[in-house]
């Protein structure tokens, strides 16, 4: 076994262990893990069996193997990168949703309260 | 500062109890940190318009805007953290559509727009669907920007008259009243984006067959904080402006996430129950 082989295989096998332990204590979400997880699958099989990766990069045209892995796991990145911007354009949008819905909800909590109060001076806090 | 002298016959109003052609109308103020000049411009506003509610959005402000708004007599939302001036505003649309106004007319906080003005957006209600209080309209506007800004500004007029088919001047303008078509659909797409409180909020207006007419008014300066001059910050303007109608222009329609909108309830729900009586000086018909 190679040094590259040993490299990759360890490195496959403490992500899917973190991933692993992580959807166990619940802090991480399938549609996330899938994607790390197939990340991980592609690393063992590539540090296995690195002949795919020379006849892949021959099929392309690159001299340099090592080229084609970099090229991937930059455009892997890449792509996880925008899929969590794009999260987090919609988390933060239902975040205003939810703050605006909140100042509007308060108001009208406030509002009957204070109606209430007028409504029967008698009825205090404790009641109400 | 300069008003024009006409103006001043739009005091003769005061008294009325009600709109004109008995309009609910809602002003809404968005205001962040304006904890000194927000009594003086809601004093104004009441003066020019007794029969309009007056509703200030509180933007998370980090000092006593929320308290000092309250005690000058306006209802108060409170924001629980900074959204951003469309974010204030579609609040703002949502609080005018569930409780059933006819009008809403936004302003800022900052006194820069002069509330004598709001008749005349007010009156313009049955022309259009939504009405902008414009600078640049007349030769004589002493509000006086140079250099990207002003190109910027141009450049957004020029795009935004050919989409509504009308001469529009400003449409950075913050000054601006709406009817109960235009509120229903701010009331669900009001971009909280750079520039989308204002540009693209009136692309999607237009996109959406809205009727848009303006009203040419002067601004006052600023008391506090102009708009930089710094030539730099005039050219990112510039940029933006640019990127932000580029968007606007090509967005889905609808143009916001679809997380953002929520069907809106039936404009006919009525409002005023809601109301603790007596809350208000001022009588409703």
């Amino acid at each position: 076994m190679s040094g590259s082989t040993i490299l990759g295989v360890v490195g496959s096998a403490v992500i899917l262990l973190t991933l692993f332990e992580m959807m166990r204590r619940h802090r991480l979400r399938e549609k996330y893990a899938l994607i790390w997880a197939l990340v991980a699958v592609s690393v063992i099989t590539v540090a296995l069996f690195p002949v795919l990766l020379f006849e892949a990069s021959d099929a392309v045209g690159l001299a340099v193997p090592a080229n084609l892995l970099f090229f991937c796991s930059a455009i892997v990145i890449l792509v996880l990168t925008l899929q969590h911007s794009s999260e987090l354009s919609r988390l933060e949008e239902r975040t205003r949703t939810l703050a605006e819905e909140l100042a509007l909800l308060r108001l009208q909590v406030d509002r009957n309260h204070r109606a209430e109060q007028q409504h029967d001076p008698s009825h205090d806090e404790s009641t109400s | 500062m300069t008003r024009p002298d006409d103006r001043r016959t739009v005091g003769s109003i005061a008294g009325v109890p009600q709109g004109p052609e008995g309009l609910r109308v809602l002003v809404i103020v968005p205001a962040w940190n304006e904890q000194d000049s927000i009594t003086g411009t809601l004093d104004e506003i009441r003066e020019c318009v007794p029969w309009a509610d007056l509703l200030v959005i509180d933007d998370g402000s980090g000092d006593r805007t929320a308290a000092v708004a309250e005690a000058a007599g306006a209802t108060v939302c409170r924001l629980p953290f900074n959204l951003g001036v469309g974010g204030a505003m579609r609040t703002g649309y949502r609080y005018a559509l569930r409780n059933g106004y006819d009008v809403a007319v936004q302003i800022d906080a900052d006194g820069q727009h002069d509330p004598r003005y709001l008749v005349d957006l007010i009156d313009l209600m049955g022309d259009a669907d939504v009405v902008i209080g414009a600078r640049f309209a007349k030769a004589d506007d002493p509000y006086i920007v140079r250099g990207p800004r002003r190109w910027a500004m141009v450049l957004l007029a020029w795009v935004l008259s050919r989409l509504a088919r009308t001469r529009l001047t400003d449409v950075t303008s913050g000054f601006r009243a709406s009817n109960r078509r235009a509120i229903a659909l701010f009331a669900q797409h009001y971009p909280a984006e750079y520039l989308g409180d204002t540009v693209e909020s009136l692309v999607i207006a237009a996109r959406a067959g809205c009727r848009i007419t303006q009203v040419p008014v002067t601004m006052r300066a600023r008391t506090a904080g102009r708009a930089s001059h710094s030539p730099v910050k005039a050219a990112i303007y510039l940029c933006r402006a640019i990127v932000a109608l580029l968007l606007a222009l090509v967005r889905d329609w609808p143009a916001q996430l679809e997380e953002g909108a929520e069907m809106p309830p039936s404009p006919a729900a009525p409002g005023p129950a809601t109301r603790p009586s007596g809350a208000r000086p001022e009588a409703r018909p």
